[in-house]
């Protein structure tokens, strides 16, 4: 690894201020992507800011009327091993514990797989699905921006130069709701996804009322296939209504063909995750009845 | 600029400070400057653990970790896993099944195996082998070290 500096700011203000005078530095929360990337030369910085010890970054916090603030440098093991998480949002706890093993889940942060932007991040899709708001702090102030729209290419976001992630917020479950995260990997445990398929549902008078849907490892950025949720509202839940969304979110992939799988395989994928998932979150909503 | 970092920690149950560069891994701060040579460096990116040091109470790849990142930080490695003069059950459990065969990726699978033991003594073998799954073996003798997992789990009974 070349040369770099550590500074870990105890406070935010501190943390966007070391950010903001020093382009190109890099936050740093798991680091269980960034020092895979400064050590293999993908990335270079000259001043690495952890953020860790900033307590808006480490925040998990759920009440019933506000929903879930979730810092940006919470590592998946707070995650799932939050009782108010798991409660609310048993998908979110699932995809905290599907992301690499043990020894990441120590480390490793949802905040984190949103920065690093990678197509194939497993957080993403549901984050979308679940109507995420990011909170950037900078140095001209704080802004919101939607999940769907942070990640711009891959690894790239919407952060501007000295901006930095503190926390996700995302509204309380609405009644007889239901979400869930599927990936296609080809063994058990442990492997970057070939596809997946976020979603959300929220079921009235045993219709979707409403539904949102969105894939992994299909397009250059997660992708948020609002079409195909739209497409369910006010229908039935029946073979016809989930095999109608899934060929919307089919439709909409556009993957690239590399070692993990073909075009065709994936948006095949794509057709089959959407399906399930959705299965998945509405047997979820009629169980939280 | 360019100084080294002081960093103070408890290692094994004992204080130790070290001089670092900041872009020193955990591992490298263990291994070259502590002289603790038992976590090993495999893949250096976090997939194979055999790295793995217990931090604060939860296993980490070392070589994701800053040496500096570890300031006032509690940190075991294999070194510490025996207790006194005798083997901890998952190191007496390990050679009494032969569950290594070159032995490199041994010292991650003791800690990992030790501190799952400590969180959940009874674990089934599908959550031993869930919880070990950052942990490669390159000789694949997985089978031995699952049950040497089961067998200390059953020892510690007693």
């Amino acid at each position: 690894m070349k040369w770099f500096d550590y500074a870990a700011p105890p406070t935010l203000d501190e943390a966007v201020a070391l950010l903001a005078a020093n382009p190109g530095a890099r936050p740093l929360a798991g680091g269980t992507d960034l020092l895979v990337q400064l050590r293999s030369g993908r990335r270079e910085t000259g001043l690495v800011v952890d953020v860790k010890r900033v307590p808006e970054l480490n925040e998990i916090s759920y009440d019933p009327a506000r929903g879930l603030t979730l810092g940006a440098a919470a590592p998946c093991y707070r995650i799932y091993g939050n009782p108010a998480v798991s409660r609310a949002y048993p998908s979110l706890a699932e995809v905290a514990a599907l992301i690499g093993g043990v020894q990441i889940q120590g480390r490793a942060s949802i905040g984190g797989n949103l920065c690093n932007a990678a197509p194939s991040a497993d957080s993403i899709p549901l984050l979308i699905a679940l109507g995420a708001r990011c909170r950037v702090q900078g140095p001209a102030g704080t802004r919101e921006v939607a999940v769907e729209e942070f990640c711009t290419a891959p690894g790239q976001t919407v952060l501007a130069p000295g901006e930095l992630l503190v926390s996700m917020h995302l509204p309380p479950p609405a009644p007889d709701s239901g979400a869930r995260y599927l990936r296609f990997i080809p063994r058990n445990e442990m492997d970057i996804a070939v596809a997946g398929a976020g979603v959300q549902v929220v079921l009235e008078n045993g219709n979707f009322r409403s539904a949102r849907i969105a894939l992994a490892a299909v397009a250059p950025t997660p992708l948020f296939v609002r079409e195909a949720g739209e497409a369910l509202a006010g229908k039935a839940v029946n073979a016809a209504s989930l095999a109608a969304a899934a060929d919307i979110a089919r439709q909409a992939a556009h993957p690239i063909t590399d070692m993990r799988g073909t075009e065709e395989y994936r948006r095949h994928l794509c057709g089959v995750l959407t399906r399930r998932a959705l299965e998945a979150a509405v047997q979820r909503a009629r169980e939280a009845r | 600029m360019h100084d080294k970092v002081h960093v103070r920690t408890t290692v094994n149950g004992e204080p130790r400070e070290f001089l670092c560069e900041p872009r020193q891994s955990l591992l490298e701060c263990l291994r070259d400057i502590l002289g603790l040579t038992g976590a090993k460096e495999g893949c250096n990116d976090g997939n194979c653990g055999a790295c793995t040091v217990i931090l604060d109470g939860r296993i980490v790849t070392s070589c994701l970790v800053l040496g500096v990142e570890a300031e006032g930080a509690s940190i075991t490695t294999v070194e510490g896993i025996a207790q006194g003069t005798g083997l901890h059950p998952v190191q007496r459990a390990f050679l009494e099944n032969a569950a290594l065969q070159c032995g490199f990726c041994t010292p991650g699978f003791i800690v990992a195996a030790k501190a799952l033991l400590d969180q959940e003594p009874h674990p089934s073998e599908e959550h031993i082998r869930a919880y070990l799954a950052n942990n490669l073996c390159r000789c694949t003798g997985y089978d031995k070290i699952v049950r040497a997992v089961q067998q200390a789990a059953a020892g510690q009974e007693v």
